[in-house]
């Protein structure tokens, strides 16, 4: 009979090959990092560095959830800039106000992704693009394309700042938080499973009589609110609601989604691997300044473009290879 | 799966048939219809529309949306996408100057601004190369192929030039960006130009006609003995190519060249010109002068609002506008 | 007795063309029930109906005595029908467990889905079928087979009353055959009725109870299966006398021998990783071959291998005009042989180009002049086709969606033709076609053939193989079985060759 109890490392390993090489590589990294750097895991820049890539690391989760169903969230950068000036204006009224309205803004834009792709079959590469646009375009008209600065009196700098428990910053504990319950949630609910099945076949999940139009619309309403919370987290941490930024953002999401071996074509996919992929393409920056700052060499922070580039390069080059061992037949 | 059932036209009746007629005509012909009411409304309205200046600015301005949107269509009609226009367009805006005011150029001047022409859009053509390589032969998505050197083109142009803004007084190279020929901007001649050479390649080439038919089946033109994967490089390396002199172009306006900003969210307007143009996301068209069309009504749309006091940003959202009609009438006409 | 099935009177038609009529379908429970009928009579249709895939256009579908209005497959899962769809209608990508649980996963006490229980739950019933699998593992790597009982896994999970099974058997080996076998016997044990569609007739014999015959969109027969016999079914299926066929069966031989030209192609005992265990034939210039079988004999996967399209595992294929080894479907076409493929739209037709570039295009490079298309000569040789084929076209600028079905294989013919092939495969060169249109096909077929070109001709009718043919191979399950002369075939002869030989692999 099998131990269907206790967690098996040898089963988990044997059933996740594709998340393997983000976790090892991930390892190493910070055992290379431990070791070369005075400071490198002092808590100092622990904290900091979780602290400035929880904003990518919601957004990257939020996208995992969308490209698990084949589709694609291109606004989401734009939306994380919209709602950070949502946030900044909401401040005065402190952080029980502006979360809740810088998520719902983001949900709103979410939706509206979800009505595009779903009720007006627009392609969701499409359909994402547009909003990406909107959503840059109304961030720069309700902010008069200046940055809003935050009210240093209300509670809403204590995001930042304050620390949870006296331990960790709040930002931190809120990103774990939505980690842990959207992984429970792809995992262990109905609608998880239905997102995985409904990107591993369409036609099949709805033979299977699952509710392939809702888990799409959850998908993009979801990556729509996370984006709404790294917004609140971009204006927290830059102290002013950021119009101008999440450029590329979307770029950085799918890259950290694809690195931890989601499959593009959606069905097989992990939110934990995408966390991982996440620290793993922020650590890349962090290592670099580390690298900077003992003087020996003096790379400019633009290398980490080309060097994402080329991790994201070869974690596709390993995915197709994976992918076609798997099929055959040419037509 | 239900492919099989799905009606035949000559199957349908006849007030059916001529509904769907007229139905294709009007979006057929809606990018027209648009631009004529743009340059209608601009007439009425927009103090000065009709001032020469401002259809060299319009021109100017538009050449490089152009350009790259023609690049964009082919690789479109091939049913794919390219994300790397902007940052390939960086990459060959940063080399450019490198080369020219470089100690050798500066010693060969002809031959300094030869090379700085030529060597930055064969930079580019190998990174078309590159996505196409990886679209046809890695059968990796067209989205995600190019995404690599979406980030990454630009972060080489950024390593090239240190991220620094490079000016420089080159009355050779700004030639491309601030020329002009009978009044016109050389960049305008341009496009057209390409624009023909490119609708020849479409209409009467034998690239061409396995171009759509790849776009349009690729199953059959594989069948059909079409060198499907070839043809598919093809189209990303024209891509790749146009962008990079679009990037020149974008050098030569401004006599300056900034890594960070050349061709930034190109992406977005060359795909939306092709779109507008009547380019099918699922490929086998590739209207060329369509596309040019495209780009003319999203520029026309930004000067518009631009010129009337909308701010810039109001334009974004004008954009996401045009796009999503723009693909809901393709798919409503495809159902 | 009440049936736990019964549909009668219905209708469906796909813009206007008539799939269903009045067709009906009665299931007993704890039955193991056949449909059988030939391509386009209409059983998927029915199927997908009472499934909730098609809707319905008239008619009434009883499910235990009461009328349902099942109108989602989510519907029907839940009225007790679980179906196994010919294209498994599963996810590769997800775990076992998932695949028989989805949508119905045992829960916790806080609402999440219990995974001890429901890798237990789905590991006791494979069990059940004597199916020992790591039941977390990704279905994707098991083999067709298992992912066949993994199928049947979740229909008794979901405590089904009906289990659909549509072209279970087409893809598996005889050992797996056996063990699905054991498992619809399992089934009926417990109550549960089987309703089976299969193209091959010896297998309802081992496990089916009753048989419902159908043909063109309407139901014919419905019989006890041990009270008929194979050449009975056939000959209901296709609409012809069962006598005729037998009294032909027993005069099959003799007939003169086509005149052979030189042999063009010739295959010896190949095979491929799907479809081909041992098959040999030739094809000589200026004759038409016929390949023969019921569906999934081998027929498509022969003409893929031939073209260069799969690769061969055992056996030798020479071509006379070309390298014996084709990789490409290029490299076939500059050795002169040509595919008209079974799927006109998904494999054949551009449907935005125009009847002009479609006929061309794989004539391209012939055409090529200094890169550019020679639109001369593609306009003479366009036009030329057009008068020759009679192709009825608005003009050689119409897309080529706009045609009917019969001209648009016209001038896919013509694209094959144009290239002056020595060999030319015919996929079903007139499925779909109309009477006129494919007796035109037909002629250009034989006109050709008779100036030199060699053909390649699969059919799933007879008639069109037994008046076209020179030869006929018949292939059975991957093997070419035997070979018929004409003349001297007939349509009878040829069915039982067919059954005869299914008899024979029978015993």
């Amino acid at each position: 009979m099998l131990d269907t109890t206790a967690f098996d490392l040898r089963r988990y390993l044997q059933g996740n090959t594709h998340t393997i090489g983000v976790w090892i590589t991930l390892i190493v990294l910070i055992l290379f990092g431990l070791m070369r750097y005075d400071n490198f895991g002092g808590a100092y820049n622990i904290s900091s560095f979780l602290n400035y890539n929880a904003m990518f690391i919601v957004i990257a989760v939020g996208m995992c959830f969308v490209i698990l169903t084949g589709g694609i969230d291109l606004s989401v950068g734009s939306v994380a800039a919209f709602t950070s000036v949502v946030a900044a204006y909401l401040s005065p009224y402190g952080i029980q106000v502006a979360l809740p309205g810088a998520v719902a803004a983001g949900l709103a834009i979410g939706a509206i992704n979800a009505f595009f792709v779903v009720a007006m079959r627009i392609p969701p590469f499409i359909a994402t693009l547009a909003t990406m646009l909107g959503a840059k375009g109304g961030a720069l008209v309700i902010s008069g394309a200046q940055t809003i600065s935050i009210d240093w009196g209300s509670n809403f700098t204590k995001l930042g700042m304050e620390k949870a428990f006296g331990v960790l910053p709040w930002t931190i504990v809120i990103t774990a938080i939505m980690v842990v319950g959207l992984w429970i949630v792809l995992e262990k609910t109905s609608l998880g499973r239905t997102v995985l099945a409904v990107g591993g076949g369409e036609d099949a999940s709805t033979m299977m009589g699952l509710s392939v139009i809702k888990a799409k619309v959850f998908v993009y309403v979801l990556s729509g609110g996370c984006a709404g919370m790294a917004g609140l987290f971009l204006a927290s941490g830059f102290g002013a609601g950021q119009p101008l930024e999440g450029v590329g953002w979307e770029l950085s999401a799918i890259a950290s989604v694809v690195v931890g071996g989601t499959l593009l074509t959606g069905g097989l996919g992990s939110v934990p691997a995408t966390v991982a992929g996440a620290l793993l393409l922020g650590l890349v920056f962090n290592i670099l300044n580390f690298e900077n700052g003992r003087g020996v060499i003096s790379l400019s922070a633009y290398w980490q473009m080309v060097i994402r580039g080329a991790f994201l390069f070869v974690v596709i080059v390993f995915q197709s290879r994976v992918a076609a061992s798997g099929k055959k037949g040419v037509v | 799966m239900s492919a099989e059932n799905k009606p035949m036209s000559s199957t349908q009746g006849d007030g059916l048939r001529r509904l769907s007629f007229d139905w294709k005509r009007i979006s057929k012909n809606g990018g027209a219809l648009a631009l004529l009411v743009i340059l209608a409304f601009n007439i009425l309205v927009t103090p000065n529309f009709l001032h020469p200046q401002t259809l060299f600015v319009n021109i100017s301005q538009v050449a490089t949306i152009a350009i790259v949107a023609v690049g964009m269509t082919l690789v479109i009609a091939t049913g794919g996408i390219d994300l790397s226009v902007g940052a390939v367009m960086a990459l060959a805006g940063a080399l450019a100057p490198l080369i020219f005011t470089s100690p050798f150029a500066q010693a060969n001047p002809e031959l300094g601004l030869a090379l700085a022409i030529v060597v930055p859009v064969l930079v580019a053509l190998v990174c078309g190369v590159f996505n196409g390589f990886m679209v046809s032969y890695l059968n990796v998505q067209p989205i995600v192929a190019t995404l690599i050197f979406f980030i990454s083109g630009r972060g080489i142009a950024l390593v090239l030039t240190n991220g620094n803004l490079q000016t420089f007084t080159h009355p050779g190279f700004s030639y491309l960006g601030t020329g002009k020929v009978l009044g016109f901007p050389f960049q305008g001649y341009l496009v057209v130009v390409i624009a023909i050479i490119v609708w020849w390649l479409v209409n009467h080439s034998v690239f061409g006609r396995q171009l759509l038919a790849v776009g349009g089946n690729e199953k059959a033109a594989k069948l059909s003995g079409v060198p499907v994967k070839r043809v598919k490089i093809g189209a990303y390396v024209i891509c790749a190519g146009l962008s990079g002199i679009a990037g020149l172009i974008v050098v030569a306006i401004n006599s300056a060249s900034d890594a960070a900003r050349i061709g930034n969210l190109m992406e977005l307007d060359a795909i939306a010109a092709a779109v507008v143009g009547g380019t099918l996301l699922q490929g086998g068209k590739a209207p060329i002068f369509g596309a040019i069309l495209g780009a003319v009504i999203i520029q026309l749309v930004k000067y518009t609002l631009l010129a009337n006091g909308v701010a810039d940003e109001v334009a974004l959202i004008a954009k996401a506008g045009i796009i999503i009609m723009a693909v809901y009438v393709q798919q409503a006409r495809k159902e | 007795m009440t049936h736990l099935i019964e549909m009668s009177g219905i209708c469906k038609a796909f813009a206007g063309v008539i799939a269903l009529q009045d067709a009906s379908l009665h299931v007993q429970p704890g039955e193991v029930h056949a449909i059988i009928g030939q391509n386009g009579a209409g059983k998927s249709t029915l199927i997908k109906i009472l499934t909730g895939v098609y809707r319905k256009d008239g008619g009434r579908v009883m499910i235990g005595g009461q009328q349902t209005k099942i109108s989602t497959p989510r519907e029907a899962q839940d009225a007790g029908i679980a179906t196994i769809y010919q294209e498994l209608s599963l996810v590769p990508l997800r775990s076992v467990t998932e695949n028989v649980m989805m949508g119905y996963e045992p829960r916790t006490r806080f609402g999440m889905i219990d995974w001890s229980a429901a890798h237990l739950k789905t590991q006791e019933i494979l069990l059940r079928f004597g199916v020992d699998i790591d039941v977390r593992a990704q279905l994707g790597t098991y083999s067709t087979a298992i992912q066949q009982l993994v199928a049947i896994a979740r229909a008794v999970s979901m405590k089904a009353q009906l289990v659909i099974m549509d072209e279970a058997t087409s893809s598996l080996d005889d050992q797996e055959i056996d063990i699905l076998f054991g498992v619809v016997r399992e089934l009926k044990k417990e109550g549960v009725a089987v309703l089976y569609i299969s193209h091959f007739l010896d297998e309802l014999y081992q496990i089916c109870d009753r048989v419902t015959i159908m043909r063109d969109g309407q139901t014919v027969g419905q019989h006890v299966i041990a009270e008929t016999t194979k050449l009975g079914l056939i000959s209901e299926m296709l609409g012809r006398d069962p006598e005729e066929i037998e009294a032909a069966g027993m005069t099959a031989l003799g007939g003169q021998k086509a005149q052979p030209g030189e042999v063009l192609l010739e295959a010896e005992g190949i095979a491929t990783k799907h479809g081909l265990k041992n098959v040999s034939m030739s094809v000589r210039k200026g004759e038409i071959v016929g390949l023969g079988g019921l569906l999934g004999s081998g027929r498509t996967e022969a003409a893929r291998v031939l073209f260069g399209l799969d690769d061969l595992t055992n056996g030798k294929i020479s071509y006379k005009t070309g390298p014996d080894r084709l990789n490409t479907p290029a490299q076939a076409i500059e050795a002169g042989v040509g595919f008209l493929t079974e799927d006109r739209k998904r494999e054949g037709i551009i449907p935005h180009m125009s009847v002009r570039e479609n006929m061309t295009l794989a004539l391209l490079p012939r055409l090529k002049k200094m890169g550019r298309v020679d639109r001369k000569r593609e306009t003479e040789l366009v036009e030329r086709f057009i008068t020759s084929l009679g192709i009825k076209t608005a003009g050689m600028e119409q897309p080529i969606r706009e045609l009917s079905g019969g001209n648009q294989q016209k001038v896919l013919l013509a694209r094959w033709l144009a290239l002056d092939p020595k060999i030319l495969i015919l996929d079903e060169p007139t499925r779909g076609v109309d009477v006129g249109a494919k007796f035109e096909i037909q002629s250009i077929i034989r006109d050709y053939v008779e100036k030199g070109l060699g053909v390649l001709l699969i059919s799933s009718e007879f008639e069109e193989l037994v008046e076209g043919a020179d030869r006929i191979v018949v292939l059975q399950d991957g093997y070419s079985v035997t070979e018929l002369q004409n003349p001297g075939v007939t349509e009878e002869s040829l069915i039982a060759a067919i059954a005869h030989h299914h008899e024979k692999g029978a015993s």
